[in-house]
């Protein structure tokens, strides 16, 4: 058998490959426990979106986090494909957020208002009418009654994402354990942690940081957790590929680099990842809206995810306080977010000094006074 | 390079009485016969030219899975040439890399 390590990453996704990343980046012994190939996959089923656009228009601590993690996305992608020789394909120039009901742009308009007051000068966004939309996009959809736009916001491929990290984690000396699916983990007496997987295997190592997904809902509790983390369908539609580009991204609506355009951003509260033709025609009409182009375009592939949310959709970054050497990692913008779990929150791991102040997202805010 | 078809009629197979135009040239084919069988039994040079390498491609599942006969069929675009029954008169062209939608109205 490996040597125990000295850091254990419950979870080989997105999340869990970057903290694992940033941990090894600072020099740690780090192996990570990833689950069987069937388990619910956020990291493979999900929109690729570095978006910023209205994050924490109602909480200011995570309109900054996610203000500083767009920003970090150009360098960090650079650094991932250094690492692993594969090219996430960040393209982030820009994106809209398409309305055809006025009220409900008005809505966001106030959002990204209010997200503005909080990042300050040198921060923009763009409202756009249809006459505006006409102009700069032809072909627009003449019931989008308007859009917002964020210059910030981008994608990329997240299944390129997924393979940069798992290689660059490689490269930087981190172990990984493929179908490991962690059923338990203990705090021991003498310190330390003890991992027990569902074949029977058990490791022990000094630390522990579970960035386990829907499955931190279970294994979180058992460290003195909360963990309310809950489940979000999402369903998705994937076209053939095109030869002319899609000269715009929205939050739902954008083309892969090798040319499919993938229709998103469905929201059912579901424990089950299968699509509904319902979701799956309102999608379809959805894009047509927007880009009546699309309508003669096969649909070649369809699949839902989950998401894995939090009571108010904002990260949980917490300590154990029964368990000191365990930390809970958990959120729902993991593509976002993912430049900072390579470095920031690694440092807040480790307890450096110069880590940021994480207190906002602890668990203390949702407990029951 | 000289692209024979690997097929050949088998005996007392039925005569071809339809027409149908490939990228620009008229070929014959039988009635019921799906295109891609009929573009399969003229020649074996390639159908189509893949969205990413480039790489060619020929009917191959006959079956409408692998959607490697995607074919131009009367102007629409990434038709299934497997599944689609040959009508006289039909237009085929070869699908080169990826579709394209319509221009801007």
């Amino acid at each position: 058998m490996s040597a125990q390590p000295g850091t254990a990453v419950i979870g080989g996704g997105i999340v869990g490959l970057c903290v694992a990343l940033g941990l090894a980046a600072r020099g740690h012994d780090v192996q990570v426990f990833d689950g069987p190939d069937r388990d619910m996959r956020a990291s493979q089923g999900n929109f690729g979106l570095v978006w910023l656009q209205g994050k924490g228009a109602g909480y200011a601590p995570y309109a900054r986090w996610s203000h500083e993690a767009v920003g970090a996305w150009a360098g960090f992608a650079s650094r991932l494909t250094a690492l692993s020789g594969v090219d996430p394909a960040l393209r982030q120039e820009g994106g809209y957020e398409f309305f055809t009901d006025p009220a409900e742009l008005e809505q966001f308009a106030q959002d990204l208002h209010r997200q503005a007051a909080t990042l300050g000068a040198g921060h923009a966004f763009e409202m756009l009418g249809p006459d505006d939309l006409a102009h700069r996009l032809p072909g627009i959809g003449r019931e989008v009654a308007g859009a917002t736009f964020c210059p910030r916001d981008g994608h990329v491929n997240p299944l390129r994402l997924h393979l940069a990290l798992r290689k660059a984690c490689l490269a930087s000396g981190v172990r990984t354990s493929a179908g490991a699916g962690v059923i338990s983990v203990q705090g021991l007496a003498a310190g330390g942690f003890s991992i027990r997987s569902r074949d029977g295997r058990a490791v022990q190592c000094r630390r522990v940081v579970l960035c386990a997904g829907l499955g931190s809902a279970v294994l979180g509790p058992q460290l003195g957790f909360r963990a309310p983390i809950r489940a979000q369908r999402g369903e998705l539609l994937i076209t053939e590929r095109l030869a002319d580009r899609l000269p715009f991204l929205s939050s739902t609506i954008r083309q892969v680099d090798e040319g499919g355009i993938q229709i998103g951003g469905t929201k059912a509260a579901a424990d089950t990842d299968g699509e509904t033709t319902g979701q799956m025609a309102a999608l379809a009409r959805h894009a047509i809206q927007v880009w009546p182009r699309l309508a003669e375009v096969n649909v070649l592939r369809s699949w839902a995810a989950l998401r894995v949310l939090t009571p108010d959709g904002y990260p949980i970054y917490q300590r154990s306080v029964d368990h000191p050497g365990a930390f809970l990692v958990t959120c729902h913008s993991g593509v976002t977010l993912a430049p900072l779990h390579a470095t920031r929150l690694a440092e807040w791991i480790d307890g450096d000094p110069a880590a940021p102040d994480l207190e906002a997202f602890d668990e203390e805010r949702f407990a029951v006074s | 390079m000289k692209n024979d078809s690997r097929f050949r009629d088998a005996p007392g197979a039925a005569a071809r009485t339809m027409r149908l135009c490939l990228d620009g040239r008229w070929l014959t084919a039988r009635a019921g016969e799906s295109v891609a069988a009929a573009l399969l039994a003229q020649d074996g040079a390639a159908t189509r030219s893949t969205p990413v390498s480039g790489a060619g491609r020929t009917p191959f599942c006959m079956m409408g899975v692998c959607f490697d006969c995607l074919v131009t069929i009367d102007g629409r675009q990434n038709q299934q040439a497997c599944m689609t029954e040959v009508r006289d008169g039909m237009v085929v062209e070869r699908q080169q890399g990826a579709r394209r939608t319509a221009a801007a109205s």
